[in-house]
């Protein structure tokens, strides 16, 4: 069996930013569930969050391939 | 029970799908500007001229089936993209964003539709492009609307906020906003198409694979199979759901480059 073992740290690294994606849409959820008015407040609020979140996710998957 | 579960006869081994794979051969000779997904960007452009012009040659008022279906992703761009995002001056950006909307979808569409099979942004430099465009676009927007030294000092100094702070946020701003958003946007449609592709050919490669193996194999072969089915159905709503982040983010920065204050 071959392989890189940046792989695994990349696994790693795909928890935080995959917990923080997964928070932040939770409260993205109940903010509208409590609030369905503010749905148009909230949402560009929730991708500008998922997006900044998410980059930390992409440069892992970049440095498991560069590296 | 070993031979039961025994790979292929011939004894070769599986050799898993990797990155190579993404690297097709020139469909003309060695030109090296004739491989699949160049043809595949060119036959989405055509794909999608067409369908929008055939439904909107005969427009009437009571819209044939081609009409509506041509309406309504326009409708889905204009209000969901548009109108809630950028505001009341949203009609300037909509060419932008309904191209890039649907042409990022047929390209990844192509990714399941069969002997096509290949999503064109699972080669990053297309992804690249359109992140390119998407960056000029919308510092172009802010730079016009503010004059550049009120748009760049907007970004390095975000008003409102205690001055020692400026240390740790400045550099972060300036790396924010011509760094991680191009890159990010344009990473982010690459990875999943990437990602997706290669899911794909894993389990029906491995599929394939099973079915040269023993009985047992040959068993378990059809349960790769309908997971490469299932996963397709998926694929689907990713690439669907990809088209529309792109064109969200892009609508978002804009407006950002367009509002007075950060």
């Amino acid at each position: 069996m071959t392989g890189t073992l940046n792989v695994v740290g990349y696994g790693l690294a795909a928890i935080g930013p995959g917990l923080a994606v997964g928070m932040i849409f939770a409260a993205y959820i109940n903010g509208v569930a409590r609030q369905p008015e503010a749905r148009n407040v909230l949402q560009p609020i929730a991708f500008l969050g998922f997006a900044m979140a998410e980059a930390l996710a992409l440069f892992g998957l970049v440095l498991a391939f560069v590296l | 029970m070993r031979a039961f579960f025994a790979l292929s006869a011939t004894g070769e081994e599986f050799v898993p799908p990797s990155s190579k794979d993404f690297f097709l051969p020139p469909i003309f000779g060695d030109n090296p500007f004739t491989t699949k997904p160049i043809f595949l960007v060119f036959l989405s452009v055509i794909l999608v001229s067409a369908f929008f012009i055939a439904s909107s040659r005969k427009a009437s008022i009571v819209p044939s089936k081609l009409q509506f279906a041509g309406e309504m992703v326009y409708g889905f761009v204009r209000k969901d993209l548009g109108q809630e995002i950028l505001g009341h001056d949203f009609m300037r950006f909509m060419p932008y964003l309904f191209t890039l909307f649907t042409f990022i979808l047929t390209n990844n569409w192509f990714g399941i539709i069969p002997f096509l099979q290949f999503p064109t942004m699972s080669r990053i430099s297309f992804a690249y492009v359109l992140g390119i465009i998407t960056f000029g676009v919308f510092h172009y927007v802010g730079i016009r609307k503010q004059g550049i030294f009120k748009y760049i000092k907007e970004i390095m100094f975000m008003p409102g906020v205690p001055k020692p702070v400026y240390i740790l946020l400045t550099p972060i701003e300036l790396a924010t906003f011509f760094i991680v958003r191009p890159l990010t946007l344009s990473l982010r449609l690459f990875a999943n198409m990437f990602a997706g592709h290669l899911l794909l050919l894993i389990f029906i490669l491995g599929g394939e694979h099973l079915m040269q193996g023993a009985i047992g194999l040959k068993l378990v072969a059809p349960i790769a199979f309908a997971f490469g089915i299932g996963l397709t159905f998926f694929e689907f709503l990713v690439q669907c759901l990809q088209a529309y982040i792109f064109t969200l983010l892009t609508a978002l920065y804009i407006a950002g480059a367009l509002a007075d204050e950060h």
